[in-house]
């Protein structure tokens, strides 16, 4: 009995995705697991991974075409087995690369057995509810690369939502979102994750307000100079003596005393929840990292537990699966604060956007030499701009400034993180 | 808050409005001596007397112009028909004079008058006792039409009908009589024109009016058990004006909609509210807009066949699946 | 059935009284004829039905009446209208469909109303407002006031349903409402003895125990006085009468129907136009010595330029507002 294989959602934003490579053909006999195709996502490029054994029959989609979340794109066969009349439609897109009858230089043995995606694509209108084309136009879909379930095909409200519709005989796996075995050992933290605190009176009513001005969420900036003269030589010396066990970054030092202080000031370590605030325990960092066409912020999880020396091997190795696109979303997602840096572009300062649902980020320039007054006598030191970008529906003023003392505080004398 | 039956809270109505305005009278067969054939004038002929309550001879053209006449002449008359059948020989004086006579005569004479009766099936009274006009008097501009399904609803609307300046029609029903619910009590006045969320939901709106409110309901009691779907129970009250604000508030919510009726599904007054919901709510539909209507033929006098021809919770349901896609 | 005539007494008054009447019989007259002009000229359209012929029944009757009774009509009513006080600019704009005219240009020919002289309608089913007519006299009654309600309609109305059950309820009520039934012998283009199983229309009051009369519809005099009988007894006891009055049209049924040829005789309406109610009181006048020549040409000369004036006062009248349309349909 002939499996379909489904244009799976890899990531949770995920509509529709674009078929980069096939590494299995028409024919080729599939084990449960194998990697069947790779899959560019709205964040990543993913493995689409067999779910059944059997022989792959009836590619539908190209390379390089995209099709819509839920699409069949290929079935998986019992070997011998004769698969007639292909499964509901992988509706091609007309626009992207593979034209529509044709499947690409692939499996040109399946197309004539499979009438159905063409009489699909050659359809010159789709049926689909009132409703579903105005949430289609709204989010973008071509209702085209979308399966029906209703009367006749009809496209209806349900095919557009989220997780893909369960086809009548097979169930869809849903992209499944508990990470897969992390990279790197991690250490746990005992105890429960988080705390939900209701909004009180005066957050409801900050909130309220707040909302109203600078978009959705309402922002406040605080700056602050920190002297990294001792920064400096800390780290230099660290380099020295870890010799070509590895480097460690300004970046991660400013992770590592940025994770240590949201553990003193657990106000700012939270995510805005509509009706509550989510105070974390764990301390999880977003670092953004700039990548070809955007950008992306893997998340060095559990900070404030790992060493110096872990978090800049896993800032080095997040960084570089990010620029491949090759990042898995658990890796992406879950961060309680963030840490973005320009520092490298010669940015001195900045303002930077917060990732809802946390509630703060601070923003890094690059470290200049500047003529400071230290103890009544002009010197030069080396010195760092900061700026935090703060929820105020979670975060007050003085809340801000006080998470940002303790930062500049351990950036200016690091033994301090030993406290 | 009193129990009432719907029978009691019409008569209720009709006592308080004639106690309040003594240009209220009421006038058709058998509504005093007799105390009203279905009893719903009771005890008013003791109070008010027989210039105020006036039994009449079996001609419901001449009564029902007599009505209009006296409208004319300042009073302010309720023409009860003993059931809205027999009022087909009145639909002249309803029609070509209650209804035109203001917009004729360049606005100077208004018609306040209240035709009312009971309105649709009963069990088993055969093709000639048991039918539904709401979609031929709703069609006539001019009138204004009325059908409350509970107690509470019938109170308030028949004063509101008696307060109105124009000529309004109210649809009972024999077999809403004796239904009890409860009413408010002191002032109380249901506005025409306003429909009434008996039941909030979700997933799909079920508009109805009278007798297939009750239906509707059920029907949606067993959408929630069987499918976990929630039906929200919109009861007209008012079938002209008809309040399309309500209604496609409804659908607007829930995307989905079943028109219930008891009358014929040619032409009938379902028709008119899928067209208002298909020509306002287009984009808010994710299903056609369905009907339950009684079937397209004479009521019949067996009783099985009679409850397949009339709305059933069973068919109801049927529609509100095959809208949620869930056949 | 003996068939009342007048009883003349020779007093300043009664010869004031029947000028008067002359000249509203001029006036309907020479309205009627002037709108068969407008309709010919396209100025009026649809149903036209006119009085002319038929003058004595509404001046004599209407002028036994009060200011405070009502009266009610069916579509052939312009003299009826006319009768009762409702301006000819007012009628003429009405027929010409102007926002000037008495229904505001929405009723047209057969939906003449002026509510302030209790001038009711104007109603195009035939039959169909005689039951309004008796719903009046029971408003009356209500109120315990001594006014009462005059309905006029062709004798083709007999027949249908709405007269018996109204005439039987009024009978029962006790309702004061004089029915007078305009017998011109023809129902549109049938004879009434041909559809009718007793042609003498008094004959039904018996059927409602209600008085009745058989009166000369030529002699406005003879309309008069068995008016004023049937008011008193209205007044009086709330008692009903029904009042057939033997008229004549000299037009067609209206504007779309013949004069003669198809369903009466050329010689008929010849010999009938002998009858002319106005040239009877116009020569009773004269013989009294209560007027001449002369006299009669001012009256008609006045009757003339009043329906000329309409005329003009007409076409010169707007059309009613495009907003207009919606409105009235609902009273506030």
């Amino acid at each position: 009995m002939a499996t379909n294989v489904y244009m799976e959602a890899l990531s949770p934003t995920m509509e529709e995705g674009r078929v980069v490579k096939w590494h299995k053909r028409d024919g080729d006999p599939v084990k449960t697991g194998d990697t069947l195709a790779e899959v560019e996502t709205d964040k990543a490029v993913m493995d689409l991974v067999a779910r059944a054994d059997g022989v792959l029959r009836q590619v539908a989609a190209a390379e390089g075409q995209t099709v819509a979340v839920g699409s069949v794109v290929a079935v998986i066969a019992a070997p011998g087995e004769a698969v007639g009349a292909a499964p509901a439609s992988a509706a091609p897109a007309t626009s992207s690369g593979g034209g529509r009858r044709e499947t690409g230089g692939v499996a040109t043995a399946a197309a004539p057995s499979a009438p159905a995606p063409a009489t699909v694509a050659q359809q010159a209108r789709v049926k689909a509810s009132p409703l579903a084309k105005r949430i289609a136009k709204d989010a973008g879909v071509d209702l085209k690369l979308v399966t029906g379930s209703g009367p006749g095909g009809r496209v209806v409200k349900r095919d557009l939502e989220r997780t893909p519709v369960p086809a009548p005989a097979t169930a869809l796996p849903v992209a499944d979102g508990s990470p897969p075995a992390s990279r790197l050992p991690s250490p746990e933290r005992p105890g429960v994750a988080y705390q939900d605190v209701p909004l009180t009176q005066i957050r409801k009513t900050i909130a309220k307000r707040l909302a109203t001005s600078l978009g959705p969420i309402p922002h406040f900036f605080l700056t602050t100079e920190v002297d990294m003269e001792r920064a400096s030589e800390a780290r230099d010396a660290l380099n020295k003596q870890l010799g070509d066990q590895g480097k460690v970054s300004f970046n991660d030092i400013i992770i590592k005393a940025t994770a240590h202080a949201l553990t003193k000031h657990r106000a700012c370590n939270a995510w805005f929840q509509e009706d509550h605030i989510r105070y974390w325990n764990e301390v999880h960092i977003g670092m953004a990292v700039a990548v070809e066409d955007g950008l992306i912020t893997p998340v060095v999880r559990n900070a404030d537990l790992k060493s110096l020396a872990g978090i800049g091997a896993e800032a080095k190795e997040l960084a570089e699966r990010a620029r491949n696109r090759r990042l898995q979303p658990s890796e992406y997602t879950g961060a309680t604060f963030s840490v973005s840096n320009l520092g490298m572009f010669d940015i001195d300062q900045f303002t930077a956007v917060i990732n809802p649902p946390e509630a703060g980020i601070i923003a890094v320039g690059s470290i200049v030499q500047k003529p400071v007054v230290v103890e009544g006598q002009l010197t030069a030191r080396r010195r760092m701009r900061i700026t935090m970008s703060c929820d105020h529906r979670v975060i007050d003023g003085a809340t801000g400034a006080a998470f940002l003392k303790t930062l500049k505080l351990m950036l200016e004398n690091p033994l301090a993180m030993l406290l | 808050m009193a129990t009432l039956t719907y029978r009691d809270a019409l008569n209720q109505a009709l006592r308080e409005e004639m106690q309040r305005d003594p240009n209220v009278f009421l006038m058709g067969e058998e509504v005093g001596v007799y105390q009203g054939a279905y009893k719903v004038s009771r005890g008013l002929l003791e109070e008010f007397g027989p210039m105020r309550i006036v039994d009449t001879p079996i001609a419901e053209l001449g009564f029902a112009g007599i009505g209009v006449g006296a409208a004319m002449g300042g009073l302010r008359p309720v023409i009860e028909f003993m059931t809205w059948n027999f009022a087909v020989l009145a639909l002249d004086q309803i029609v070509n004079s209650a209804s035109k006579i203001l917009y004729e005569s360049g606005g100077q004479i208004p018609i306040p008058i209240v035709f009312r009766g009971p309105n649709g099936a009963a069990l088993q009274l055969g093709a000639q006792h048991s039918q539904a006009w709401d979609s031929w008097l709703s069609h006539i501009p001019g009138l204004k039409v009325v059908a409350p399904a509970t107690p509470a609803d019938a109170k308030g609307l028949l004063k509101s009908a008696i307060r109105d300046n124009n000529p309004v029609i109210v649809l009972e029903g024999e077999m809403l009589y004796n239904l009890k619910g409860e009413v408010p009590e002191g002032e109380h006045v249901v506005p025409i024109g306003r429909a009434d969320i008996k039941r909030p939901g979700r997933d799909v709106t079920f508009v109805c009016h009278s007798k297939t409110v009750a239906v509707a309901l059920k029907a949606a009691e067993q959408l929630a058990e069987h499918e976990g779907a929630s039906a929200e129970v919109l009861d007209l009250r008012s079938l002209r004006p008809l309040d399309e604000e309500a209604i496609l508030g409804s659908v607007a919510r829930t995307n989905r909609a079943v028109v219930i009726e008891e009358g014929w599904p040619h032409a009938g007054i379902g028709a008119q509210v899928v067209d208002v919901i298909q020509r306002e709510a287009f984009d808010q539909l994710d299903a056609p807009v369905l009907r339950v209507t009684q079937a397209d033929v004479p009521m019949p006098y067996n009783k099985q066949l009679e409850r397949l021809a009339k709305p059933s919770p069973d068919r109801i349901v049927a529609a509100a699946r095959r809208v949620l896609y869930l056949d | 059935m003996a068939t009342a005539t007048a009883q003349t007494t020779n007093t300043p008054a009664q010869r004031e009284l029947e000028r008067r009447m002359l000249r509203q019989m001029l006036s309907i007259r020479r309205f009627e004829e002037k709108a068969a002009e407008a309709y010919a000229l396209g100025k009026i359209g649809g149903f036209c039905h006119l009085y002319i012929g038929q003058e004595a029944v509404a001046v004599g009757s209407l002028a036994a009446l009060r200011d405070d009774d009502y009266v009610i009509s069916s579509y052939r009513e312009h003299g009826q209208a006319l009768a009762r006080g409702v301006p000819a600019n007012a009628i003429m704009a009405e027929l010409f469909g102007k926002a000037t005219g008495c229904s505001k240009g929405k009723g047209g020919s057969m939906h003449l109303f002026d509510v302030g002289r209790r001038f009711m309608g104007g109603h195009g089913i035939v039959g169909g407002h005689i039951p309004l007519a008796a719903g009046l006299g029971f408003a009356i009654r209500y109120k315990d006031g001594d006014q009462l309600c005059i309905c006029y309609f062709g004798e083709a109305a007999v027949n249908i349903g709405a007269f018996h059950e109204t005439l039987n309820m009024a009978s029962v009520y006790k309702l004061p409402v004089i029915f007078v039934c305009e017998n011109n012998r023809y129902g549109m283009g049938t004879a009434f003895e041909r559809v009718a199983a007793v042609t003498d229309v008094v004959e039904h009051a018996c059927s409602y125990d209600m008085a009745a009369e058989l009166v000369n519809g030529m002699d406005v005099l003879a309309v008069y006085d068995a008016t004023r009988r049937a008011a008193e007894r209205a007044r009086k006891g709330g008692r009903p009468t029904l009042l057939e009055v033997r008229t004549y049209r000299f037009m067609g049924h209206s504007m779309s129907d013949p004069l003669h040829g198809v369903y009466r005789t050329k010689e008929e309406v010849e010999e009938q136009r002998k009858r002319d109610p106005i040239s009877q009181l116009a020569g009773k006048l004269k013989e009294e010595g209560a007027l001449d020549e002369v006299g009669l040409d001012a009256l008609d000369a006045e009757a003339r330029a009043e329906a000329e004036e309409a005329v003009r006062f007409a076409d010169q009248s707007p059309d009613p507002d495009a907003a207009e349309l919606t409105t009235h349909v609902l009273a506030d």
